[in-house]
């Protein structure tokens, strides 16, 4: 169980980790300390493990920066949740082995509690006593997710499988 | 059965068997290239994958232009371990001053037909080429070097018919931001932009370039323009004339959606912060007379020579307006020796610019022009969020290179079509 910590529509991967942090890139525990500043000074100093970060429509636009999705994960964000993705950040999210999660996050406020069934399909927002439910992954990403990300995955196959 | 669109065509070639919206597919790579930001994370998980080689060396690029030359010991350091790497891999090193990677990858490796993957999002902008071009994360990209192939989901295209002539100082780059504004930078998530019509046919390249790269602010996955003889004319220009074929969509193409663009009353716009989406005319009184600090001609959108040729056109005896600085950063080594050779290096620096060397400097806010708390800068690049030009207090207004000559001249936002 983690809580939510809610942010607004379209955040950027520059909001997320910004370009003046470009130097930090190779120094990941140091940038991880920036993320999302931009957005909520508040996040990353007090976000705990098992915390949800929940964004609104268009979560991770912007570029391809794997580094956004990473810092995320470095925080010990469970998941990403939010009413849609950019394409590259919700990828990148699966490759490195975090759940990034489609549903209607209008339903969930600051601070619920949440809890994550992946395999289920179902957020359930403790606060609330409210059950969410998602469809799951297309099966070539759930492959992918399942082994932890795309790093574990070539190392388990040793080449790319693709799942109808 | 409907025919093919685009980027149906294009994957289905190379994937050796029909593929429609909506199929996943693995499709060999024929080019793929990182840049200094996202490719030491890159490097490092092939070395995590035991990828111990690249599949294509010679189709496999590493470009330094984001912090290039390096303004900090750190990236520094990151662009020794990227030349180390690209060496001991064979792989081609575009070095400091070639360019931004799109630009030099467009000029000499991008081919009509080619499926091209960047660990860069506008990677999109190879789509120009009648290619299918896209952008990916570093570990994708990482996998695509060493194996030589990617997976994919083929998109669902929406394909913009655009007729007209534009008219004096409108460009491709209004037509863009216009549409933006109209889908929203949503309005495209997950699938093709593909454009075609007349004023696409009748449309110079360096000008194609510009719709295809600002596909992925509409949340494209790709802007594919068919191949036809202005793509020829091109990779004629460039000495690659074996290189053309023509690609082209179907006739009875299914498109998820079809929209027509009329070009000829078309009017400069204005993307206003924090959205690409916030777009105006810039007759609208939200933007002119805005006070602008900051004029920045530069990145892979509208830094070509084409580009500052036009800026220049307008400027040529002015000076910039005092209190408002213009920089302006060539996109690519080729475009910088034509400006060069061209005699406009004068016209900028008569008129008081500083010139960046060739990359993409104050674009992503790493160095080479990040503006002050409270400034604000019009900039002829491709993204206006919150911090992206280095700092979050500051506010970038997206245009034409020909609306940023008109507003250096003025120091305000000003209409092109008012100056001479």
């Amino acid at each position: 169980m983690g809580r939510a910590w809610k942010f607004g529509d379209n955040i950027s991967t520059d909001l997320i980790a910004a370009g003046r942090f470009y130097h930090l890139r190779s120094n990941l525990p140091e940038l991880a300390i920036h993320t999302l500043e931009d957005a909520r000074a508040d996040f990353a100093p007090n976000v705990k493990a098992g915390d949800f970060v929940v964004g609104g429509r268009n979560f991770g636009k912007g570029s391809s920066r794997e580094h956004a999705p990473v810092v995320i994960k470095m925080c010990g964000t469970r998941a990403v949740l939010a009413k849609s993705f950019a394409r590259i950040f919700y990828r990148n999210c699966i490759n490195i082995g975090l759940p990034a999660v489609v549903v209607d996050t209008d339903q969930i406020d600051e601070r619920d509690d949440l809890e994550l069934d992946l395999l289920g399909g179902r957020i359930v927002d403790r606060t609330k006593g409210l059950t969410l439910t998602f469809p799951p992954l297309p099966p070539t990403m759930a492959a992918i997710l399942d082994q932890g990300g795309l790093v574990a995955y070539i190392q388990k196959h040793g080449d790319l499988v693709v799942t109808p | 059965m409907a025919g093919l669109t685009l980027v149906e065509r294009i994957l289905s070639d190379r994937a050796g068997r029909t593929v429609r919206a909506g199929d996943v597919t693995i499709v060999p790579v024929d080019l793929a290239y990182v840049q200094d930001g996202t490719g030491p994370l890159t490097f490092r998980q092939m070395e995590q994958m035991k990828l111990t080689k690249v599949a294509n060396p010679k189709r496999s690029i590493t470009f330094i232009d984001h912090g290039a030359p390096a303004p900090r010991r750190e990236l520094a350091d990151d662009q020794v371990y990227l030349r180390q790497f690209t060496e001991k891999m064979g792989m081609v090193l575009s070095d400091v001053g070639g360019g931004v990677c799109h630009s030099v990858a467009f000029e000499w490796y991008v081919r009509p037909g080619d499926v091209v993957i960047g660990a860069d999002s506008h990677t999109v902008m190879g789509g120009a080429m009648g290619a299918f071009a896209s952008g990916m994360g570093s570990t994708d990209v990482a996998v695509a070097l060493g194996l030589g192939k990617t997976w994919l989901r083929v998109p669902e295209t929406m394909r913009f018919e655009v007729k007209g002539h534009f008219p004096k100082g409108v460009y491709s780059k209004d037509l863009i931001l216009a549409t933006i504004g109209e889908i929203k930078t949503d309005g495209a998530t997950y699938m093709a932009m593909e454009w075609g019509g007349p004023a696409i046919t009748a449309m110079p390249m360096t000008e194609r370039m510009v719709l295809s790269n600002m596909a992925v602010e509409a949340g494209g996955k790709c802007g594919p323009i068919p191949s036809d003889a202005e793509t020829k004319r091109y990779l004629e220009e460039h000495q690659r004339a074996a290189e053309w074929r023509e690609v082209t969509p179907d006739s009875g193409a299914e498109y998820d959606a079809t929209r027509d663009r009329d070009v000829s009353a078309l009017e400069p716009m204005v993307a206003k912060p924090p959205q690409e989406d916030n777009v105006v005319p810039v007759t609208d009184p939200s933007v002119r007379g805005v006070k602008i600090h900051q004029v920045y001609v530069g990145s892979c959108t509208n830094a070509r020579f084409e580009d500052l040729q036009v800026f220049c056109t307008l400027m040529k005896g002015e000076k910039v307006a005092k209190g408002t600085r213009l920089i302006v950063t060539p996109s690519s080594r080729e475009s910088y020796i034509k400006t060069l050779k061209a005699g406009l290096f004068e016209v900028l620096l008569e008129a008081g610019a500083s010139i960046n060397s060739p990359g993409c400097a104050a674009c992503p806010g790493v160095h080479g022009g990040v503006p002050g708390d409270g400034e604000n800068v019009l900039s002829t690049t491709n993204r206006n969020y919150t911090g992206r030009m280095g700092n979050p207090l500051a506010f970038t207004y997206l245009a034409s290179p020909a609306t940023a000559a008109a507003t250096a001249i003025y120091g305000e936002i000003a209409d092109p079509r008012e100056v001479a």
